[in-house]
């Protein structure tokens, strides 16, 4: 399967997380916008080192080329997990507090 | 030797220092004797160096490096040769005796004023003596400003005086002019050559380095310089209006020294000058059309010091007529002699002012003879020395200019002749009008009418002797004299050949030129005898009284349009231009800063668009085409 798929899939992905952290107020909406581009990231990663250690292989059998993106990945889930229990429990204490999870009400910093 | 040079320029530094600082505190007897003094110890040391060189010839003297880098390296040295001995002399010498003169000229002036008066003459010797001793063009050119500062400085002495102030600012900006054509020279000397030395730009090698081009160019550029300083035209005007300063600063520095550093620069520059026929012709021209030109002004002129001052700008012409035509040495004997009868006929002139109590009008004098016999005599005597009768010193030295010229074209020759004819015309009406016929002052004047005291007197009786004797130095060989000037000057401009003449000619020149100016001079006696020019004036005759109408050409061709011209700048430019352009660069802020403000609306999805915004137009301008995409395509695998 030619790589642009894979390529033109990550950024249609990635463009419609940009757009939804753009667009919706709604804070678990743009949560899940951030780790859609996050996993567009993520995919795209996979994609490559799966290309590049396919030539490596038709080069050179055994080849370990394109191997340590995928290592990358797991990094990025395990960050991007750690990052959804903080901003999940932000989340809650803003409902809490506030009672709303619309992002327009956390201007309070303002002024 | 290095110490006795040093001293003669320190002397007046010191003269200058003591009568500038202690102006409050000295009286005037003592700044009087210090200021004549410190010249006069001067002279002594110039008279040593002199005598030195006489023995052992011509030395050179390193002071200290003046500037000192990789590329270009100016000493601070001096030179004491042939040439810079002699004009030593001269300056200390003359310059003392109008010191001496000063001391009772000025004696109505107040202490602190005349403490000033002697500050800014001893400082004006000072620099003077730096023009003349420095070895390359840059000590020159110090000295050079050092002097148009100084004759800023008296020309506008009585500074309370707003048409004084004028001329003062007249002559500086006139010598600015000029200072600039020197000082492109000096850069084009040390771009072309490196150096500024004398030793090393005035040498055959240096000369086969420059194009014809080059030297032509620093050659005029140079005498740009000689023009604003030596008053030639185009930039004499400066010097008539100079004679606002006190009677012995314009026998000091308008007439005796320091309008003669053009004619000394050239000559000491002769080398460059001899390689290139333009400049010597243009030299040449101006020359003799500027003695033309202020001889027909000092035929109508009233103003005895203005008469003097275009008689000045005149043999200054000749001058550089001698240098046009390759007579250096003629032109420095005609500094020589100048220097005396000018300065003579200058301290006369201060001493009738002086009788006449700051009356400066001829036709208000007249019949002085007996009432003032010392200045008549005086007077007299350089009269006929300006007239070029012999055996007084203005004989010789222009008539070895005027051979000169003829033996360059007979054209030159003619010219001259007329010119002499002139000077001998307006030298002698001015000599009837003022010492001749019946007293036209007031009753009170004349009564109060008196012989100048011996201060005065003196350096008059001894400037005469001078002027009569000082021919001496260059009587030419076929009057059976050897010409003492000219061998001794033959070590700086032996290089030039002059061409020679035939005896019989050469008598013959100098019996038409003396039988001219001889029947010059008696015609203006029968004229001028009794009475003085009257009122009814000829349509040339005002012309010439109005000097040609040059100043208010000026005005109108160049100081008006300038004026306009700033004017404009100041009107419009600078309100309407540069005011609004800074004014709104203000406002620009002020407005953008108001509407940019808005952007910061607190909404953190606004942030974001604009982030996001920035990052697409930096990949955009990153990737200003479709590579990207093309990139994209190349990553395909090939199977």
């Amino acid at each position: 399967m030619p790589i642009q798929y894979y390529i033109f899939l990550c950024l249609g992905l990635f463009s419609i997380g940009v757009v939804g952290v753009l667009t919706r107020r709604n804070a678990i909406i743009v949560f899940m916008c951030i780790e859609l581009m996050l996993n567009a990231v993520n995919l795209l990663l996979v994609a490559f080192s799966k290309m590049y250690h396919g030539l490596g292989l038709q080069t050179q059998p055994g080849s370990l080329a394109g191997i340590d993106a995928q290592i990358f990945v797991f990094f990025i889930m395990v960050v991007a997990a750690a990052e959804v229990s903080v901003g999940l429990a932000i989340i809650v204490m803003m409902y809490r507090n506030v009672h709303s999870v619309d992002i327009n009400f956390l201007n309070r910093l303002k002024n | 030797m290095k110490i006795i040079i040093a001293f003669i320029i320190l002397w007046p530094l010191a003269g200058f220092l003591f009568n500038g600082l202690g102006r409050n505190i000295w009286s005037k007897k003592t700044i009087a004797y210090k200021a004549t003094g410190y010249i006069l110890c001067s002279f002594i040391f110039s008279l040593l160096a002199f005598i030195n060189v006489q023995e052992q010839g011509a030395i050179t003297v390193h002071y200290f490096d003046f500037i000192n880098t990789a590329s270009i390296k100016i000493p601070f040295d001096f030179r004491v040769d042939a040439l810079s001995s002699l004009f030593l002399l001269v300056i200390t010498g003359v310059g003392t005796l109008i010191h001496l003169y000063s001391t009772a000229y000025m004696d109505s002036e107040e202490a602190p004023h005349y403490a000033r008066y002697f500050a800014y003459l001893n400082l004006f010797i000072f620099s003077m003596l730096l023009l003349v001793l420095g070895d390359n063009y840059v000590v020159m050119f110090i000295g050079w400003e050092g002097v148009g500062l100084c004759s800023y400085l008296l020309i506008g002495y009585w500074f309370s005086n707003a048409t004084y102030n004028y001329a003062a600012k007249k002559a500086f900006v006139m010598n600015r002019i000029g200072d600039l054509g020197f000082l492109l020279a000096i850069f084009w000397l040390i771009v072309k050559l490196g150096t500024v030395s004398y030793g090393s730009v005035l040498t055959a090698e240096s000369l086969a380095k420059l194009s014809t081009t080059d030297i032509t160019a620093i050659t005029l550029l140079l005498f740009v310089g000689a023009m604003g300083k030596s008053a030639q035209i185009p930039l004499y005007t400066w010097l008539p209006d100079a004679m606002a300063g006190p009677t012995p600063v314009s026998a000091l520095i308008h007439a005796a020294t320091m309008v003669t550093a053009g004619i000394y620069m050239i000559t000491r520059s002769n080398i460059l000058f001899s390689a290139s026929e333009i400049t010597q012709h243009v030299v040449a021209i101006v020359g003799i059309s500027t003695a033309l030109l202020a001889a027909t002004i000092a035929i109508k002129q009233n103003d005895i010091k203005k008469v003097l001052a275009y008689s000045t700008v005149s043999q200054l012409g000749y001058m550089f007529l001698g240098l046009g035509v390759g007579a250096y040495s003629g032109a420095v004997f005609h500094v020589i002699t100048h220097a005396f009868f000018k300065a003579l006929l200058f301290l006369g002139a201060g001493s009738v002012i002086h009788a006449m109590h700051h009356e400066q009008d001829i036709r208000k004098m007249g019949g002085l003879k007996s009432k003032l016999p010392i200045t008549h005599i005086t007077f007299l005597i350089g009269c006929i020395a300006i007239a070029g009768v012999p055996p007084f010193s203005g004989f010789f030295s222009k008539d070895e200019i005027l051979a000169a010229a003829f033996a360059k074209s007979p054209v030159y020759w003619v010219l001259g002749v007329i010119g002499a004819a002139m000077t001998a015309f307006y030298m002698f009406r001015l000599y009837a009008t003022t010492f001749l016929g019946q007293f036209r002052g007031t009753q009170e004047q004349e009564h109060h009418l008196h012989e100048s005291p011996t201060a005065m007197t003196l350096p008059l009786i001894l400037l005469a002797v001078a002027s009569a004797i000082a021919g001496a130095i260059g009587v030419p060989e076929l009057m059976g004299g050897h010409h003492w000037l000219s061998h001794q000057l033959s070590s700086i401009v032996g290089a030039t050949h002059e061409a020679h003449l035939s005896v019989q000619t050469e008598w013959i020149l100098m019996a038409i030129s003396v039988t001219i100016a001889i029947i010059a001079l008696l015609i203006a006696i029968s004229i001028y005898r009794k009475k003085a020019d009257d009122e009814s004036q000829t349509a040339l005759g005002k012309f010439l009284f109005n000097k040609w109408y040059i100043d208010e050409l000026y005005d109108n061709v160049i100081v008006n349009p300038l004026h306009k011209l700033a004017g404009f700048l100041k009107e419009v430019v600078e309100k309407n231009v540069i005011d609004g352009f800074v004014n709104g660069t203000g406002k620009f802020v002020q407005y953008s800063a108001r509407k940019v403000r808005l952007i910061q609306s607190g909404q953190v999805g606004y942030y974001i668009l604009w982030m996001v915004l920035g990052i697409v137009i930096l990949f955009l301008l990153w990737f200003n085409d479709l590579s990207v995409l093309a990139f994209l395509f190349k990553l395909t695998p090939k199977s």
